[in-house]
């Protein structure tokens, strides 16, 4: 039997390649069956690179596969993170946001942060923004069923929208 | 201002005035701040660390609030130093620790702290006697807006201003009060109370700070979140917690008083006459007999002694202070010899 490839040399690799569920047969000679299977190591290395961005968005899956993410702005791993319990800059917290957010809850029984910003200016000058965050964060909390959370944005809405009001009836 | 001008100077919340001072010392607010993409000071490199420190200095000297200050580069401080800033509550002995591009930036009055480079870029803080949490607060957010105006702070709108360690994260916000609570200690209800306040999220710590024992009858407060509620909110638990400890303690000194006058004042008033006569004293039995000293103050058994002179004497009598107010080095043994001279000339009335 001649190579499938080449057509010159007697085939001495028998190789079954599946591609999109056809089976497909290949008998090769050694030079072209060394060629295919550099191919194939690339198609291989990049398959399990996009494996891998897949288990990035789907952190439920198992934990071996956090403590590998790095962080792209100061390389720290999640590995690191478990060891010394310190994160290693605020990008960190953006990079492992998906495995950050039980541990936080866990520690601070909420997700949702309530205290100043940096950014006081533009948060005084609409008061209006500040309310639509506070729905942005209500639907969040709904849809994660943390209803005690929902409950007290619920409360801060109200108090917001009140207040609005007031400002409304007595302006100055 | 130099360090050792500070050795003469007594610290603003030392002055036992304020809301409750009878049994809260001093209230402080501390605020954990980081530039935003450097890496906090455990995974900086030197360079890094050596920008962050001339980033926030040079913010610093910009800020009108920070005027009056005082910046001290830990490179240049020794052991007994160091030391006396943490006998202070001016740094924490973390801080201390491997001291390369730290720094800690004082205002004269020492109700102002700020720390770089420590467990993140900033831990700021400010004290003030007695129960004032409010008013401490209100000084750093002030600070703390001019701060943010030079400088990127880390911060997501969902999870607040980001810190090296979870724990901090939000409002990177800790407010703390440090309580005397003798008679809790004497009427063995204390276990009792602190119980209950690490039940409710609060820590308790000793006098300085994290992984320190409670000595002396004092205990110092703290929230454990700071996540998910505003400054203020956190402020006012912590608020209402304090306000219940101090009507369990005020109500344990009147039940002593009450019941074992006799010999609470023997108490008091021997442990007064130790301290104005001995002539060798270890620094724990000086806080054990101060604590006694400070009860006897505040019921009006000890006359002519103001709460002041009590206050400083906790600090100037710690191991740094002795050898500052010395000017040279000194063993545990001539230390304990200078502690009982020093309270003796303070104490004589």
């Amino acid at each position: 039997m001649l190579c499938d490839i080449c057509g010159k040399n007697p085939a001495t690799v028998h190789l079954t390649e599946i591609i999109d569920n056809q089976m497909n047969e290949l008998h090769l000679c050694e030079q072209c069956a060394h060629q295919k299977s550099l191919q194939m190591e690339q198609q291989f290395g990049l398959s399990e690179l996009l494996g891998g961005l897949v288990e990035f968005e789907k952190p439920t899956k198992g934990k071996e596969d956090a403590v590998s993410i790095k962080c792209a702005n100061c390389g720290l791993t999640y590995a690191d993170f478990k060891k010394i319990g310190r994160l290693g800059c605020g990008e960190c917290y953006s990079t492992f946001k998906k495995y950050l957010g039980p541990l936080l809850k866990k520690i601070h029984g909420s997700i949702l942060h309530f205290g100043k910003s940096p950014f006081r200016v533009v948060r005084v000058l609409d008061k209006r923004g500040d309310l639509q965050a506070l729905r942005n964060q209500l639907q969040k909390a709904i849809e994660t069923e943390s209803f005690e959370e929902a409950a007290r944005i619920r409360d801060k809405i109200k108090e917001l929208e009140r207040k609005q009001s007031q400002n409304g009836a007595h302006p100055g | 201002m130099k360090l050792n001008d500070l050795v003469n100077h007594s610290s603003e919340w030392l002055k036992g005035s304020g809301p409750n001072s009878d049994i809260v010392i001093s209230s402080r607010i501390r605020l954990a701040r980081n530039l935003d993409k450097i890496p906090f000071p455990h995974w900086a490199n030197k360079k890094q660390s050596e920008g962050v420190l001339n980033a926030i200095t040079e913010a610093a000297g910009k800020v009108d609030y920070l005027k009056s200050t005082a910046t001290f580069n830990l490179a240049d401080l020794d052991s007994v130093d160091k030391q006396f800033l943490i006998e202070r509550h001016l740094m924490s002995y973390e801080h201390g620790q491997r001291a390369n591009h730290k720094a800690v930036i004082i205002d004269n009055e020492e109700i102002l702290a700020i720390m770089i480079n420590e467990e993140d870029h900033i831990r700021m803080q400010v004290m003030q006697s007695g129960f004032n949490l409010f008013e401490a607060w209100n000084i750093i957010d002030k600070i703390d807006d001019c701060l943010a105006k030079e400088l990127n702070f880390a911060f997501l709108a969902d999870w607040g201003y980001l810190t090296a360690c979870p724990t901090n994260t939000g409002t990177g916000m800790r407010g703390s009060a440090m309580l005397h609570l003798p008679a809790l200690v004497m009427t063995t209800q204390i276990s009792r109370v602190l119980a209950a306040i690490s039940k409710l999220s609060f820590t308790t710590r000793g006098l300085y700070g994290e992984g320190t024992q409670a000595t002396g009858n004092f205990f110092q407060v703290s929230n454990q979140v700071s996540l998910g509620h505003s400054e203020g909110d956190i402020i006012e638990n912590i608020n209402g917690l304090i306000r219940r400890i101090i009507e369990q303690e005020s109500q344990a000194r009147e039940m002593m008083l009450s019941r074992n006058r006799a010999v609470l004042e023997d108490r008091i008033n021997r442990s007064f006459g130790i301290l104005k006569s001995a002539h060798i004293i270890t620094s724990q039995e000086t806080i054990e007999l101060l604590s006694m000293v400070r009860l006897g103050c505040d019921l009006g058994m000890i006359k002519d002694l103001d709460r002041r002179t009590i206050n400083e004497l906790f600090i100037i009598t710690q191991p740094a202070h002795l050898q500052k107010i010395e000017n040279k080095k000194l063993s545990s043994q001539e230390r304990d010899v200078k502690r009982a001279e020093l309270i003796r000339s303070r104490l004589k009335i």
